[in-house]
């Protein structure tokens, strides 16, 4: 009874985790080298992937900055009320709650060039929707939670005592922050980079509804595999996602190693 | 540095922390702040680091208001409870850390922090981290850690409270040769009476957010101004009918006084034994507890249980034993008033009895 279990268990983990990946391994592969190759090099491919790349990059260092800030004020700021703060704290689950297509939804909703919004920007020469900013908007919105849930158990964790210690000791905030806070959070700060790298990586549905994946234009790397396999291009579908795939493994080994630090220190 | 503060108050939300503190310290002195938790001790403290912000009142360091200025501009070193030493940060770093930011020059850093980790004898532990040390070792770094900068005022958040009691009393010790040694001011807080009647110069006794009593431990022993300090201070009885007590009569004429006895104002014995036997009273012993170093004796006189201590040195006692019970004296208080009463046949030695 206890085998049939684990082969059971074994067997469940095979068909949902390695099964897929050999299947893209190996569809990536069918026409061979050639094949892969020209997938990927394709004008769209490169595009797409490029899109993916800035999108990461830029979500990345905002949601950094912003996430770490807010996580700071949440925890340590005095001069908003404890109601205020618990409201907030709540709210920064939102893009956790809602699904991603509804949060593209949104954005269209309020920026696109039927809203006062979006013609205002579409005025000034700033194309929001259908456009790169309005993309990485929709990225950000969904990343948004990770930086701020990493880095608040941290800060909650070590108190302000070390802090309180500095500022008795003649260093101001700024100084306090590098030499004194940021050693203690920043194996939590990198752990919540990889967690948004990866989430902006493979994120499809937000970025689907608020770009309009226009080919060459607003496609991202995501939703060029979704509309390859529209097209049956299934082994050009399967090089863009092996290339994805094999970055989400990396991110995976990236974040074991965070982790690790992160409970060491 | 001279320290004054003047109606001092601290509220968070509807809870009255610290009401209406008054008081003044000498340059130089070694002041103990002592009381209860959550008496608002800790506010007191923090408030004159700047760490909070008083709702009202006026700290004045120098003859100079320093309400609005940040702890940074203050001039104080703050020993933490839990020490705060700077986890990520070697010792010698930790000691550094206020002098680096004061921007100082390298090798006066260097010989500042070694004469201090010599100072604290720390010598040897300058690369080992917090976690690797013991809990006096960081409360030492901590306490150097704070003197680094040269501050005019030192305050101490309970500093031995996270430490073993064997080692406590060494740090303690330790402690108050130090501050005397280097002269500074300095503010301690604890709730152990011990503490502060072996450390402090003078003890400031804090009591819901007052300041019940400030004097030296003597003073506050000797003479306790309200009922909570006498209780607080050393250890005593509360008798509600003393004037069943013999040569205590007279305090029926103060209706509803009562009083507070203190185990060293008793004397227990053979009746032969105390040189007025007729200002004694009978006593039966109800039970003995060993103590390590004396005998505390639970007595009843009549039914009035008192509680006193009786040297090793002397007959052991048995429970249910008759004994002679002098009582020396008693501290009265009622609503309005608090004195002592000396025991009126001790006073007279022939006393007229009709």
């Amino acid at each position: 009874m206890r085998r049939l279990w684990i082969t059971l268990t074994y067997a469940v983990f095979l068909v949902l985790l390695i099964a897929p990946l050999v299947k893209i391994f190996t569809g990536s592969w069918g026409d061979g080298w050639s094949g892969f190759a020209d997938a990927l090099t394709r004008p769209e491919s490169l595009h797409a992937l490029m899109m993916t790349g800035i999108i990461v990059v830029v979500v990345t260092l905002l949601n950094t900055l912003f996430g770490v800030m807010l996580a700071l004020y949440l925890v340590r700021g005095t001069w908003l009320g404890n109601r205020l703060k618990a409201f907030m704290n709540s709210i920064v689950d939102l893009p956790f709650a809602v699904s991603p297509v509804i949060g593209g939804l949104m954005i269209v909703l309020i920026l696109g060039p039927s809203s006062a919004l979006g013609t205002f920007f579409e005025e000034i020469g700033f194309k929001v929707v259908y456009a790169l900013p309005g993309m990485i908007l929709a990225t950000l919105f969904v990343t948004f939670p990770l930086m701020v849930r990493e880095v608040m158990p941290v800060l909650q964790e070590i108190g302000a005592q070390q802090e309180e210690a500095a500022s008795t000791l003649g260093a101001y905030s700024w100084y306090t922050f590098w030499k004194v806070t940021w050693p203690s959070i920043r194996w939590g700060v990198i752990y919540g980079v990889v967690l948004t790298v990866a989430r902006s990586l493979g994120e499809f549905g937000a970025v689907l509804v608020v770009s309009g994946n226009i080919m060459n234009k607003t496609q991202t790397a995501t939703t060029l595999v979704y509309q390859d396999v529209e097209n049956f291009n299934v082994s050009a579908a399967s090089s863009v996602a092996l290339v994805l795939a094999a970055f989400s493994v990396g991110l995976l080994l990236l974040m074991e190693w965070a982790k690790k630090r992160k409970e060491v220190h | 540095m001279h320290i004054e503060v003047r109606g001092l108050n601290k509220q968070f939300g509807d809870f009255q922390a610290v009401n209406d503190v008054n008081f003044d310290i000498a340059k130089g002195q070694l002041i103990g702040l002592l009381g209860p938790s959550g008496g608002g001790k800790t506010s007191i403290l923090r408030m004159l680091a700047g760490l909070e912000t008083p709702t009202s009142g006026d700290i004045i360091f120098h003859g100079k208001r320093v309400n609005d200025l940040p702890p940074q501009e203050r001039g104080i070193g703050f020993v933490f409870q839990n020490y705060a030493l700077f986890k990520h940060m070697t010792v010698y770093d930790n000691v550094a850390f206020g002098l680096k930011v004061k921007k100082a020059a390298k090798d006066v850093i260097r010989e500042r922090v070694m004469s201090l980790l010599e100072l604290t004898g720390l010598k040897g532990f300058e690369h080992r981290y917090p976690h690797q040390l013991s809990g006096g070792q960081r409360q030492r770094v901590a306490f150097a850690r704070a003197l680094a900068p040269q501050p005019q005022l030192l305050l101490l958040d309970e500093p031995f409270a996270a430490i073993d009691a064997k080692i406590r009393t060494e740090l303690r010790t330790w402690l108050k040769e130090m501050i005397e040694r280097l002269g500074i001011t300095s503010i301690f807080v604890t709730h152990d009476q011990d503490e502060a009647i072996e450390v402090a110069d003078e003890i400031m006794i804090i009591n819901k957010g007052r300041l019940e009593q400030k004097g030296t431990p003597w003073d506050i022993y000797k003479s306790p101004q309200t009922q909570f300090v006498a209780s607080f201070i050393g250890e005593s009885t509360i008798v509600d009918q003393v004037e069943l007590l013999k040569g205590f009569e007279e305090a029926a004429s103060w209706p509803g006084t009562k009083a507070l006895i203190r185990p060293e104002y008793i004397e227990i014995g053979k009746r032969n034994e105390f040189r007025l036997p007729s200002a004694t009273v009978p006593g039966i012993v109800k039970h003995l507890h060993f103590r390590g170093s004396e005998w505390m004796v639970e007595v009843m006189v009549g039914d009035i249980k008192l509680i006193t201590y009786r040297s090793l040195e002397k007959d052991v006692l048995q429970p249910g034993q008759e004994i002679s019970v002098l009582i020396h004296r008693a501290y009265l208080f009622n609503d309005n008033d608090t004195w002592i009463m000396e025991n009126k046949l001790k006073e007279d030695p022939m006393p007229m009895h009709i």
